[in-house]
């Protein structure tokens, strides 16, 4: 096994470092521990995240998996022209999952997901040096997704799932970078809306070319969060406020906002491999078409019209290895590593998601309390380099005004699950 | 065994989960003070230092003081705590024993009048910092509004005797630690290891904001003598400056002095042209052919008498000058009435008015006295702020003069139109003369300040007048914008017209931080003016 993960690491010292967006890879304690692979993988009802197809060919008539993680997550900032150094103070993000999955007959089998793909908690310090950008940010989604998977043959399975999803997000941010009410309070507004209901569908195939081997496919469709009429909240706003170009007085009453959030595509396909019988080896390979998106465009009812912050995400890929080894007839260990590439191009790295590139590493277990039971423990220690970046396309006074500096993220998930078998 | 693997897997990813940076700037050393030391550093000076704004002292002003700004900026490079003398509210204006003070005015913020136009006027509400009521402490800002060079050593200035008499500069009794310590004695009590020594300004802009009502000292040494609006004599502003500078710099303190900006440059001076009547405002553009009728006898006996230079003429086409009372010219009083009583036709024109031809000598005296000193203003000239508010409404005092001397209340109340029928006073206005006693006073310290920060290389020199000149003349960029001294909108000056912005202070403090840095071998990094605020609105 040593030799092995050397090998590992070796092949891919010379690749590039990969991460991304608000995307949460926390989708399972057994998978997340081997990297968070599983396309290919065939082992518990987790599968029926990452491949429907696979779920034909779990042994048992019913499999159920619960699992949480809590993420613990924190963003440095600091900029040495100012001298600024600020610390984001996240709340606990505590992605969680649930499946099952239920085979009808030989070629027949359901399943039932329930998962939080995607979602961010970055809190700053009210009024931070970056505040006109951000002070913090709440973006939440669950999504529920019934199953059909269709045994062909032995060697061949195809699977498709439907996606519900529902979300809420809220945001706050200050208006500008000075203008406050008479006794100094930061203008600012927040925007909430909860129960943002959106639909989607995922689909699957796997192939079986021989025992030991296993090839995965599955797509998930992009979903787009789409608020109409949420709730904007104006703080700290003057009464009198009005356009010095023009004179005019400026409406900032608390209203309504449109807005939509992408939730982009996701294209999966990967391998797993079973050698020296006890040690299972995967390798998977996820394609996120962010660049679905562009903009992070807010509709306001009032005075302050359309606000457009540009994103210009781009695809970004990640590549993932897992290893399994059944250590005792109880015990099963797990380690990985995955290079996750940041979607966030130069010039726009917005701290609301301060996501450079990162290298994941993950280990976990699991404990079998009899035939049927078992506990899963998964940790992730997501490792970020210091990043100088900055964003270039906020407007004050119709002109373009870097923000930026250095970053360093760093992220640990300790999480649990349970796993049980009928 | 293998559990316990993990465990330090997991132990090891917690103590990584602190994200800190190669080369952090709060590592010690980062930024360098050079060979000056910031742990202790006290500002003494004036409003300026004070971090006065909107003509008053408010919280949210004095938060963004310059020495405030700077001692957050020096913190990053061993710079201490930092305590302000603050006020009570964001109100503004003084109490004094309870009772709402003329020491003190509420702050300026923009408002929008009743006709729906946005200007600058006084914040609603009461203000609760009583002056009686002392503050205990230490404090490193020790600057007071309105103060003079040789007021910073003068015992017993913040005695509540004092402020009561409204002899002395009212804030410092609020924070002087006895009725009888001097300014000095409380910046030199703790040891100050860094200092900003920024004082003179009052020396001679009191006289200026008031218009040149004071009167210029040049000579008198006693400032005993002294009124509040007076210029301080150069030779007294030169000992009590070098005196002061001194004892700033005895205990071994590094720090800066600034030279003083020219006073006439900002807004206060250079807001209101010196042609404000506007022919277009439906008050005044019909009253021109009435007005130049009447000013039209009065300009015949000013040729006739050889002074044709003082005809009072408006246009109906273009924006006219107002009419000013001028001390310096020779006074035609008498001369005037004398020319008008002997004029056979001047009784019909008395008529005219719906007079009795009887009440002619009264019309006559009451044109001489009133037009004996008076000009139209010109390009020459500086209207202070406070003035816009005043040209063109009625003089209420003349009226009531007027109706005494048997007017009917509608033609009082037409002579009396600041500025136009009545004479502005000599306090709304810096004529030439007042102009030149404000430069020569102010070059002088300015002469003084430099030379003493030339001769000691503990203190780096700041020029607040080139700061000030940069304003004026195309401004000081900054990353989202341009910062210039136009009144309310350029971002510079605070509705007061004579103290900065936030965002005005944020630029003093950079460029200080410029002189540490390169005077002193430090490394302090400066802060972005875009951050901090410019004009409040209500």
């Amino acid at each position: 096994m040593k030799k092995l993960l050397s090998f590992v690491l070796f092949f891919l010292a010379g690749s590039t470092l990969y991460a991304g967006g608000y995307r949460v890879s926390i989708q399972g304690q057994k998978q997340l521990a081997m990297g968070h692979t599983g396309v290919a993988v065939i082992s518990s009802a987790e599968s029926v995240f990452f491949n429907p197809a696979s779920i034909s060919f779990l042994d048992g008539k019913m499999n159920f998996s619960l699992g949480v993680s809590g993420i613990i997550g924190e963003t440095r900032f600091e900029n040495k022209t100012h001298g600024i150094a600020e610390n984001t103070d996240n709340p606990l993000g505590t992605p969680f999952n649930a499946y099952a999955t239920y085979k009808a007959n030989d070629w027949l089998s359901f399943g039932l997901a329930v998962y939080t793909p995607y979602g961010s908690s970055v809190e700053w310090e009210k009024d931070w040096a970056g505040s006109h950008l951000i002070n913090d940010i709440s973006l939440k989604a669950i999504f529920v997704q019934p199953t059909i998977a269709l045994k062909i043959s032995d060697n061949l399975s195809v699977g498709g799932g439907f996606i519900y999803a529902n979300g809420s997000v809220e945001f706050n941010k200050n208006l500008n970078r000075n203008l406050t009410d008479t006794d100094g309070n930061r203008a600012n507004v927040t925007v909430e809306e909860k129960g943002i209901s959106a639909y989607g569908y995922s689909l699957g195939v796997m192939i079986k070319p021989t025992e030991k081997l296993n090839l995965g496919f599955n797509y998930r469709s992009k979903i787009i969060m789409e608020v109409e009429g949420g709730d904007a909240d104006f703080q700290n706003i003057p009464d009198d406020l009005f356009d010095p170009s023009t004179g005019a007085q400026t409406n900032l009453a608390d209203g309504k906002f449109d807005a939509e959030l992408p939730m982009p595509a996701e294209i999966t396909v990967g391998l797993s491999y079973e050698f020296c019988e006890k040690f299972l080896f995967a390798f998977d390979y996820n394609f996120t078409q962010w660049s679905e998106y562009e903009a992070l465009t807010v509709v306001f009812d009032n005075d302050a019209g359309v606000s457009v912050s540009p994103r210009n995400y781009k695809d970004a890929e990640t590549i993932r290895f897992g290893l399994q080894y059944e250590a005792h007839k109880k015990v099963t260990v797990r380690t990985g590593i995955y290079f996750d590439e940041s979607p966030v191009q130069d010039g726009y790295f917005a701290p609301e998601t301060p996501r450079n590139d990162s290298v994941g590493y993950t280990a976990g277990l699991s404990y079998k309390i009899n035939d049927k039971l078992s506990i899963d423990a998964s940790f992730l220690y997501l490792h970020f380099e210091e990043i100088d970046n900055s964003y270039d396309h906020y407007q004050e006074n119709g002109q373009n005004v870097s923000f930026g500096g250095t970053f360093k993220s760093s992220v640990i998930a300790p999480g649990l699950g349970l796993s049980y078998k009928l | 065994m293998k559990n316990f693997k993990y465990i330090a897997i997991a132990a090891l990813g917690l103590v990584a989960c602190e994200p800190e940076l190669d080369n952090s700037v709060e590592d010690a050393g980062f930024y360098s003070s050079g060979d000056a030391n910031l742990s202790k550093f006290v500002s003494v000076g004036n409003s300026l230092t004070a971090g006065y704004a909107d003509g008053t002292l408010y919280v949210a002003g004095q938060n963004n003081s310059f020495p405030n700004i700077l001692a957050g900026q020096f913190a990053k490079a061993g710079g201490g705590i930092f305590k302000q003398p603050l006020v009570n509210d964001n109100v503004g204006g003084l109490l004094l024993n309870g009772t709402v003070s003329d020491l003190a005015s509420n702050r300026l913020i923009l408002d929008e009048s009743p006709l729906g136009i946005m200007g600058p006027a006084p914040i609603a509400g009461t203000p609760s910092t009583e002056i009686s009521n002392r503050l205990v402490g230490a404090f490193n800002n020790m600057g007071v509004p309105s103060v003079k060079s040789y007021e910073v050593a003068e015992s017993g200035l913040g005695a509540l005797s004092n402020v009561n008499t409204f002899t002395a500069p009212a804030y410092y009794s609020r924070f002087a630690s006895s009725d009888t310590s001097s300014i000095l004695d409380d910046a030199m009590a703790q040891a100050p290891t860094f200092f900003t020594f920024w004082i003179g300004s009052n020396d001679v802009l009191l006289y200026a904001l008031h218009g040149g009502d004071g009167v210029d000292q040049l000579g008198n040494t006693d400032t005993n003598t002294y009124g509040q609006e007076d210029i301080t004599d150069p030779t007294v502003f030169a000992d009590s400056y070098t005196a002061a500078l001194q004892t700033m710099t005895s205990g071994g303190a590094k720090g800066i002095v600034c030279n003083l900006p020219s006073v006439t440059d900002i807004p206060y001076f250079t807001t209101v042209p010196y042609a404000p009547l506007d022919p277009t405002n439906p008050d005044f553009g019909p009253q021109i052919p009435t007005l130049n009728g009447i000013f039209g006898q009065l300009n015949q006996v000013y040729a006739f008498l050889g002074f044709p230079e003082r005809s009072i003429v408006f246009s109906e086409t273009a924006p006219s000058a107002v009419v000013i009372k001028d001390e310096t010219l020779v006074d035609l009083s008498a001369q005037i009435t004398a020319v008008l009583n002997a004029n056979p036709g001047f009784p019909a024109f008395v008529q005219s008015f719906g007079l009795p031809a009887a009440a002619s000598p009264i019309v006559a005296n009451l044109l001489g006295t009133t037009y004996g000193q008076t000009r139209q203003t010109n390009a020459n000239d500086m209207l202070v702020l406070p003035s816009s508010g005043v040209i063109g409404t009625v003089n209420e005092t003349s009226v009531s003069n007027l109706m005494t001397l048997g007017l009917p209340e509608a033609l009082a109340i037409q002579f009396s139109a600041e500025g136009i029928t009545y004479p502005l006073e000599d306090k709304w206005v810096l004529i030439p003369m007042e102009q030149t006693l404000v430069a020569n006073a102010q070059s002088a310290y300015n002469t003084t300040i430099k030379s003493l920060a030339d001769a000691d290389d503990n203190v780096a020199f700041v020029d607040m007048q080139a700061f000030l000149n940069q304003l004026n003349n195309g401004g000081i960029s900054y990353d989202a914008g341009v910062v210039t001294s136009t009144y309310a909108s350029g971002g510079g000056f605070s509705l007061d017209g004579v103290h900065p912005t936030a965002r005005g202070y944020s630029l003093i403090a950079n460029i200080m931080i410029d002189e540490i840095n390169s005077s002193f071998n430090a490394t302090i990094p400066k802060v972005n003016p875009a951050y901090y605020p410019t004009v409040y609105i209500d």
